[in-house]
């Protein structure tokens, strides 16, 4: 019975995709190889990849010092995951990219001493760094969370068994606990790349040339909205599978040595 | 001519954990080459007392050497500094541990598991660590599961892959935590065998254990624990058929 009630709603979604003339599916297919929206989309992924490379290994670390017997070190992963996670990403992505009319010269060194780097905040925000920025630091604090809950389901004998043959506390959590933790890590950490390659469009915001704001920027010019926001689905649909296979193959690789 | 200090020497060892004191002042001394075997109901403390001689459990009160240095602390005119990560990692390399649950690392083969804190603690070659490997597992009668993953192998071979690992850092001491009690009965031998062969060859040991048979045939020495305290100590064969104190008499006759 259930089953033929979803045939029928299929049916009807299909009929409608195909028999409603306003979709316009000649449009969908002219400009699902355009070259501005192909740029577009290298730049979604390129998005992706650095925004979550940065908040892994920020995450990763941050985790550790979250579980650090030092009260500072833990103290301060603790603050930054709490102030990210509790602003929203787009306002975190907006602050980055107007950061630089308040601040006058960037730099890194000493505080109120000598510094080493010096660059102008204006040449070195754009709306790229932003992006990456606003995405990678606010992933990092989600990703903390991940890989933390990850380090504490490994057994605690494995962490005793590597301090008993002389391992530091960096050695036992690079080369015995992390790696087992990486099977309690990965999944969620694909359903974070799956988010992220969506949350990227929200740097429209800032005017980031990417898949959402390339496919705006065009219908904005044509009034052709609807095609053209299909075609950026398409796209979407396509990217998030290709992370589906990817996912299954990174699972089995750390699931190696165990036997579920 | 100086005279060497013991292995392990306890002066009023205290422990405790939140309101529950374990150790209540532990007195004992293992000399070079000794098998010392402690005996003793569960929560009398033995387990604890075991994990102090490798500071994975700090002393609270009294002290502990090992090869004539303080376990965790370095001693500076009056006062007694507590030794740095690194420090403390330095010396739990040289002291080999077994335990009950094997704790082998899963994600790594049993030669892996053998070759990595040589190559990472010791900054030894792969190429020796492996050669140094292969006699440990021929060794342990293991010769051939170089490349099985640990859950490949049953539990009395996972204990000797264990007691492998733990030889590979070349220990001048060795520490198990109830061996055998996590295996099967007929898996049990095995490791007793291993573990007798280890004693014939001259290492120092320490041995929690419930099987006292292996007590009274391989220990030197056998203390009987209850309650945080040592009861009763000496000869295995004396304590064991001749115990002087209630205590003893009743948890033997329970296990014999």
């Amino acid at each position: 019975m259930a089953a033929v009630v979803v045939l029928v709603l299929v049916a009807m979604l299909a009929h409608w995709l195909v028999a409603t003339k306003g979709l316009r599916w000649d449009v969908v297919g002219d400009y699902l190889f355009n070259s501005a929206i192909l740029t577009g989309v290298r730049r979604t992924i390129v998005l992706t990849i650095i925004a979550m490379l940065i908040g892994i290994a920020l995450g990763i670390v941050l985790a550790v010092m979250r579980l650090s017997p030092n009260p500072i070190v833990s103290g301060a992963s603790w603050l930054y995951i709490w102030f990210f996670r509790s602003t929203p990403v787009l306002v975190q992505i907006l602050f980055w990219y107007n950061l630089p009319a308040v601040m006058k010269s960037l730099s890194l060194g000493v505080p109120f001493g000598p510094s080493w780097f010096h660059t102008d905040p204006k040449t070195a925000i754009t709306q790229f760094t932003a992006a990456i920025l606003g995405l990678g630091l606010n992933e990092a604090a989600y990703m903390a969370e991940i890989a933390r809950a990850g380090i504490l389901s490994v057994d605690e004998g494995q962490t005793e068994a590597a301090q008993a043959l002389g391992m530091t506390r960096l050695q036992t959590m690079q080369r015995i606990v992390l790696p087992q933790a990486m099977r309690v890590i990965i999944p969620p950490t694909g359903n974070e790349t799956i988010s992220m390659l969506k949350t990227t469009s929200l740097v429209f915001a800032i005017g980031y040339m990417e898949l959402l704001t390339t496919v705006q920027v065009i219908y904005g010019r044509t009034f052709q909205t609807i095609p053209l926001l299909l075609t950026a689905s398409i796209w979407y649909v396509a990217m998030t599978s290709v992370l589906y296979v990817g996912q299954y193959y990174l699972e089995r690789y750390f699931a190696r040595g165990s036997a579920r | 001519m100086t005279t060497q200090p013991p292995m392990v020497e306890a002066i009023a060892v205290h422990k405790r954990f939140g309101q529950v004191e374990v150790l209540k002042g532990i007195n004992l001394t293992v000399g070079r080459g000794e098998v010392m075997c402690i005996i003793g109901p569960s929560g009398s403390g033995k387990s604890t007392f075991l994990r102090c001689i490798n500071h994975l459990e700090k002393v609270d009160a009294g002290q502990l050497y090992v090869d004539g240095d303080l376990v965790g602390y370095r001693r500076q005119g009056d006062k007694l500094y507590e030794l740095r990560e690194g420090e403390v990692a330095r010396k739990r390399a040289e002291i080999g541990m077994v335990f009950q649950r094997f704790n082998l690392f899963p994600h790594m083969t049993v030669m892996a598991n053998i070759i990595e804190a040589p190559m990472r603690v010791q900054g030894v070659s792969r190429a020796t660590a492996a050669s140094r490997a292969d006699q440990l597992l021929e060794r342990v009668g293991l010769t051939g599961r170089e490349s099985a993953y640990p859950r490949q192998l049953s539990g009395g071979q996972q204990q000797r892959v264990a007691i492998a690992r733990a030889l590979a850092m070349e220990p001048k001491l060795m520490l198990f935590d109830e061996p055998t009690s996590a295996l099967d009965p007929e898996l049990v031998g095995e490791v007793l065998d291993v573990m007798r062969d280890l004693a014939a060859s001259g290492m120092t040991m320490v041995v929690v254990t419930h099987e006292i048979g292996f007590a009274r045939e391989v220990g030197d020495a056998l203390v009987f624990m209850d309650d945080g305290v040592i009861v009763e100590s000496g000869p295995p064969r004396d304590v064991l058929s001749n115990p002087q104190h209630q205590r003893t008499k009743s948890f033997l006759s329970k296990v014999l």
